[in-house]
């Protein structure tokens, strides 16, 4: 590698090392989070620079709408509010009646603890990477690995968080996998992202798994970032081959992730029963095992209330795993039982 | 005289990385050339000692901040790049437009498998052939665009 003048290429080999030192540093070590939070301020003037004549685009079509679809636009939306209140007049009645059921001395507050509206600034959809850039950042007490989602459900998580922005990872991005569970029968699989943004792969699935078209997707509360029964996405496409091991299974998130302008980042109640269980280390993997970790009893049978109540907050993701796995078959037995406890709670809840 | 050629040059540089991360549809985005590698190739070809490595180095690291996996990973391709443009200047810059093409395609397609390379080793593999579709527009875009550079560089003909 001598070069012509020798010093280009003395000159390049400094540039080729410095180059592969950050790399290491950066996806080895994590040592450059900082770097990153200063680099990502620095472009942030850049990325609203190139957002603007979308956004210009976006204010000047918004300014000459007409009167009539202002009108028709709020009157959807009266509507639309109506619908949701009425919805959620029975929301205490239903939590009382499930903390009564699951045996509890008071209903769970929503695991969602609060959420913060953020607008999109940028964009970036192509079959190699699809992310989002939004305005909120760690001034806003935004963290990396947050749960994003819009109206309809799941989004994606933030990757990179700047001062005043913060980079999302869409759950239909190639690198991105979403643990998810099949509404209809309680199956757990692995969502990958499919590099377009109306359909998601679930490449995990065996050919004779129990999923049909329509089957709803909801997030399953494992892999430490997203609480559990989140709407991710509706099955649309399952395709068995005989000779293929895996059956071919596609489906289409839900959330409009190429016309949203606005999502919403939220933070959940770590001390939830549905929060995320939380990642065993930080690069997630366990290396070796724990000597002083012993196999625990069986949990007594909850019959009094107390007892199911302390069962219920102190049981870990390892016990609610395995309920749930074993929830499917008794459910046919117990929902009798439930519709005859549904009817006297009204007449508890009364007094 | 050589602080402005510099300035131009930053300026040049600044616009390039504008239009490399504006968005576009995704069909379009596919197409799009690279225009920050295609403007640092114009420069180490044409003005060698103005911006030099450091331009590549720089570039490649504004890039990696807008859509890089890892941090370095387009500083080292856009410095290689740069290295062989820089080395090579002479006898680029006496081809015809349609030949420095040709240059332009191999430094491309060069980049493009650097990256390739890195985004394998560090986890992030895209083996869409689809990546490597902006080393053939943009070897397509350089007989005009090189008209272009020259004129916002200062070389008016």
């Amino acid at each position: 590698m001598q070069g012509r003048g020798g010093s280009p290429g003395f000159r390049f080999t400094l540039y080729a090392v410095l180059s592969v030192v950050v790399m290491y540093l950066d996806q080895r070590q994590h040592y450059l989070e900082h770097v990153r939070y200063v680099l990502q301020a620095a472009a942030y003037p850049i990325q609203l620079a190139v957002n603007s004549p979308p956004a210009a685009w976006r204010w000047l079509k918004e300014s000459f709408q007409t009167r009539e679809v202002l009108q028709a636009d709020n009157a959807r939306l009266h509507a639309e509010a109506r619908d949701l209140e009425l919805r959620t007049m029975r929301y205490e009645a239903l939590a009382r009646e499930n903390a009564e059921l699951r045996g509890l001395a008071q209903a769970l507050p929503p695991v969602a603890d609060r959420w913060l509206p953020a607008e999109i600034v940028n964009i970036q959809l192509s079959s190699l990477r699809q992310r989002l850039l939004l305005n909120r950042g760690a001034a806003n007490g935004v963290f990396r690995g947050q749960a994003v989602l819009d109206d309809r459900g799941l989004i994606g998580q933030t990757t990179h968080v700047g001062p005043w922005s913060a980079e999302v990872i869409l759950i239909t991005d190639p690198e991105h996998a979403v643990p998810v569970r099949v509404e209809r029968t309680g199956l757990r699989t692995i969502a990958v992202g499919a590099g377009d943004t109306s359909s998601l792969a679930l490449p995990y699935l065996p050919a004779n798994a129990d999923i049909q078209k329509e089957d709803l997707l909801v997030t399953s509360g494992l892999g430490g970032v997203f609480p559990e029964g989140y709407p991710v996405a509706r099955v649309t496409e399952v395709h068995r081959d005989a000779v293929q091991p895996l059956a071919q299974v596609r489906a289409a998130p839900l959330a409009h992730v190429d016309t949203d302008t606005e999502v919403m980042l939220v933070w959940f109640r770590a001390d939830h029963p549905a929060a995320p269980a939380p990642a065993t280390d930080a690069s997630g993997e366990l290396k070796h095992g724990n000597p002083a970790m012993q196999p625990r009893p069986a949990p007594p049978k909850p019959r009094t209330a107390p007892a199911a109540d302390d069962a219920a907050t102190a049981e870990d993701p390892a016990d609610a795993a395995a309920r749930k796995r074993a929830a499917p078959a008794p459910a046919p037995a117990a929902k009798p039982a439930a519709d005859g406890a549904a009817q006297p709670s009204p007449q508890a809840g009364q007094p | 005289m050589n602080g402005e050629s510099r300035l131009r040059m930053l300026l040049t540089a600044l616009v390039a990385l504008i239009l490399t991360v504006l968005p576009l549809p995704p069909w379009l985005d596919v197409l799009r050339p690279i225009f920050l590698v295609l403007m640092v190739f114009y420069w180490s070809v044409n003005a060698p000692r103005t911006g030099g490595l450091a331009l590549g180095f720089f570039a490649g690291l504004a890039l990696d901040v807008f859509q890089g996996p890892v941090l370095g990973e387009h500083a080292l391709a856009l410095a290689l790049v740069t290295y062989m443009a820089v080395r090579e200047h002479q006898r680029i810059r006496s081809k015809p437009a349609i030949q420095q093409a040709m240059f332009v395609l191999l430094a491309l397609v060069l980049y493009e498998l650097v990256l390739f390379m890195i985004d394998g080793w560090t986890g992030h593999p895209v083996t869409s052939w689809l990546r490597w579709l902006h080393a053939l527009t943009g070897a397509l875009i350089w007989p005009p665009a090189a008209a272009l550079f020259g004129y916002a560089a200062g070389r008016r003909a």
